[in-house]
């Protein structure tokens, strides 16, 4: 009895012992890149042509920086420009690759009581929000769209700090903060691929997009193999490589949901 | 094994809980020999006298000792509390423990089981679960368990406290057939009659002091103090 | 309500199409839990019910700290576990990161101290019943934790499964040390999150409801194995 007992333990833990299989390589990349999808057609793909195994880390940009300093990750995948700028500054990573951009739309409800539908610039329409003093969910997590979401309320002159209590940061991933925002029938600015796939939509429509200042570069960062040797760099290159293969682009721009294209390859081939 | 009898020597033995004194100062030698009754009203001590025997009471003051080491003596000896504890198994499963506990082989395990089961009755409910027994079922069971051992010296606690007339023969028997078989009784009752029956010798407590020890066939005849008379008589004494 | 209900559709449709990613994962959260409460019952078991007969200096003290850890968070276990097996923490070459068997160290110390504090007070009240029976007869201390542990062995089922329940019910530990890869170390509780996420509550819940099933079965199960209600209580 007892002896069954210890045998099943240890072939549970041999089982659960994973093997690190050279041909895998982690990457951490962002929700809005995992939650549209598109991550389901390149895996298999660069699966089928590199062999290489991409175990995907989605996380926010700010954990997915630190998984790469801390060198739990081979490379990441993240847009946040300035702090990509500082990881490669301090070292953790080699170079940085742009690959292709989607852009970020403001969503709100369908009544749209800051009227900025007509708005000419997203700073416009965030002025109107911030006036009319309509709900606003925030990230409010430090990730790549919390920073972008700053930096627009910057441009328009505004800081967040001062707000009101009409300016919620939730301080929580993209699908739990457009949750939030349907519940509350709150303006939220998200990624678009994310937009197009949340299926609890309620009553939020989409309200504003199109102006530059939204468009939204990933770019890709392998980490430096001089801090960590562990580190799987030659994955790491093959991967850079097909990203910014033909192929690659081909797979990005042809990713469409509801016939819309999500992402623009961008990357130079 | 111990050759021959165990004798026992206390010395000033005291115990105290919470201060307050329970037993004690006692001074007695005893040779175990045959059934000796433990005999005095609730509350002179009897149970603490037996447990600072069996050495399970922590003495506070003065010593005891057995004629073997004291570790040994444990081992020829068996205990059997006022309320039968069994444990959560079968009865076979009970009778075995302590066997299994000195590391007796299995084969020798299942004879002596077999065999004991058969002396309290009990053969047809090997299986059975001990906790489902009635009181007098338990109260054998204990016994049997206290026995399969064969210890020197067998600690009775008011062995037939609430049970009915025929499982207080049946335990009698027992007791009797064991003493034939070496084991000397050292026991409590409530029980005058009980203690008629079985008692070689008998051991007189009030207010946690010794006050007679004396051959059976004395004590019930002519005690030597008049505590021990109105006892007899069943006055109430204090 | 319309959710709930959608819910329940997704969770049939789920288990009769014999979807293999749900039978993965499943069987993924089933590998981690379960490994998980073996090793958290080989050692709490042990432990509660040694803290129940022994008493010594500090015993009230780690009564009351055992009582506590029960409540840690499991957020918090699962930050230290991931600080510890980072490459670049301590145990960091060892490479466990993002594994299986990182889960199941996260999983063992959120579920040891609830299990063991729920055997310590079963094992309390046999031990009362039984003291004074093994003291007589003279048992080391070994081989009183056996007897306490053979015959409190129903009760001690029920300690394990609530620490099973707990330990296949969590997401905020695994999420971080396990990452919730896809194929590598998704197991029901993430994807239950991550579909949240996602905003597909239908899908959500269905995983969630086949959650709620698995557990129940296997208590069922292990009640039955045991022939628990048969017997009665012991």
């Amino acid at each position: 009895m007892i002896r069954t007992f210890f045998i099943f333990l240890l072939v549970m833990l041999l089982i659960s012992k994973a093997s690190a299989d050279p041909q895998t390589l982690r990457l951490a990349t962002t929700t809005s890149f995992n939650n549209s999808g598109l991550s389901d057609v390149l895996l298999p793909a660069i699966k089928s042509d590199i062999g290489i195994d991409v175990q995907l880390l989605v996380v926010g940009t700010g954990q997915a920086l630190r998984l790469g300093q801390a060198g739990d990750v081979d490379a990441i995948l993240v847009h946040s420009r300035e702090a990509e700028d500082v990881f490669i500054a301090d070292g953790f990573g080699t170079h940085r690759r742009e690959i292709m951009y989607n852009d970020f739309v403001l969503v709100g409800p369908s009544s749209d009581p800051a009227n900025i539908k007509g708005a000419q610039r997203a700073s416009e329409a965030l002025v109107s929000i911030a006036l009319s003093q309509s709900a606003f969910i925030s990230r409010g997590d430090d990730s790549g769209t919390h920073k972008k979401e700053l930096a627009l309320w910057a441009v328009a002159g505004l800081r967040p700090n001062n707000f009101g209590n009409w300016y919620k940061a939730v301080g929580a991933s993209m699908g739990s903060s457009l949750n939030s925002a349907s519940g509350l029938d709150a303006y939220i600015m998200a990624d678009r691929a994310s937009w197009l796939k949340f299926k609890n939509k309620g009553s939020l429509a989409l309200l504003f997009s199109g102006d530059a200042v939204l468009f939204n570069q990933y770019s890709y960062i392998p980490v430096n193999p001089e801090k960590h040797s562990h580190i799987n760099a030659d994955a790491a290159d093959l991967l850079e490589k097909w990203l910014l293969s033909k192929r690659a682009k081909t797979f990005i721009d042809s990713y469409k949901i509801d016939d819309e294209a999500l992402f623009i390859f961008n990357g130079s081939l | 094994m111990v050759k021959g009898p165990l004798s026992v020597s206390l010395d000033s033995v005291v115990v105290r809980r919470d201060g307050k004194l329970v037993l004690g100062p006692l001074d007695l030698d005893m040779e175990t020999r045959g059934i000796t009754v433990v005999l005095g009203p609730n509350g002179a001590g009897k149970t603490t006298f037996l447990k600072v025997l069996h050495g399970v009471e922590r003495i506070s003051d003065g010593e005891m000792h057995w004629s073997v080491a004291n570790v040994q003596a444990r081992e020829e000896q068996a205990y059997v509390f006022q309320s039968p504890i069994v444990l959560r198994r079968s009865v076979a499963q009970n009778l075995a423990y302590p066997l299994k506990l000195i590391g007796t082989v299995k084969s020798e395990i299942s004879m002596r089981v077999s065999l004991w089961a058969r002396k309290i009755g009990l053969e047809d409910a090997l299986d059975f679960p001990a906790t489902r027994l009635s009181g007098g079922e338990k109260q054998k069971l204990a016994i049997g368990r206290a026995l399969i051992r064969m210890p020197k010296v067998l600690f009775l606690d008011e062995p037939c406290a609430n049970l009915d007339g025929r499982s207080i023969r049946e335990i009698e028997e027992l007791l009797h057939e064991a003493t034939l078989a070496g084991t000397s009784i050292i026991m409590t009752t409530h029980n005058l009659g009980q203690a008629k029956r079985l008692a070689d010798s008998v051991l007189f407590l009030l207010g946690g002091r010794l006050h007679e020890q004396s051959p059976a066939s004395v004590f019930f005849n002519i005690p030597s103090t008049s505590e021990a008379q109105s006892f007899l008589n069943g006055d109430i004494i204090e | 309500m319309n959710e709930i209900f959608a819910g329940l559709q997704e969770a049939f449709r789920l288990i009769f199409t014999l979807d293999s990613d749900l039978i993965e994962i499943t069987l993924r959260s089933l590998q981690v839990s379960v490994t998980a409460l073996l090793i958290a019952s080989a050692l709490a078991l042990p432990l509660g019910t040694w803290l129940a007969i022994r008493r010594f200096r500090y015993r009230r003290f780690a009564i009351v700290v055992l009582n506590a850890l029960m409540g840690l968070p499991p957020v918090v276990v699962g930050l230290m576990v991931y600080l510890l097996f980072s490459r670049s923490g301590p145990f960091g070459v060892m490479g466990l990161l993002f594994t299986p068997t990182a889960m199941i160290v996260a999983q063992v110390i959120i579920i040891t101290p609830l299990i063991a504090s729920i055997t310590h007070q079963a094992m309390r009240e046999l031990w009362s019943e039984y003291h004074d029976l093994l003291i007589s007869l003279n048992t080391t201390s070994l081989q009183r934790i056996t007897a306490l542990i053979r015959d409190g062995r129903r009760t001690l089922m029920t300690a394990s499964l609530a620490g099973f329940g707990r330990g296949i019910g969590e997401v905020g530990a695994i999420m971080i040390v396990g990452g919730n890869i896809d194929h590598v170390t998704r197991v029901l509780t993430t994807a239950i999150a991550l579909e949240t996420g996602k905003g597909d509550f239908a899908l959500a819940l269905g995983l969630g409801f086949v959650l709620i099933a698995l557990t129940l079965l296997i208590n069922f199960a292990i009640h039955s194995l045991s022939r628990t209600e048969r017997d009665g209580t012991w």
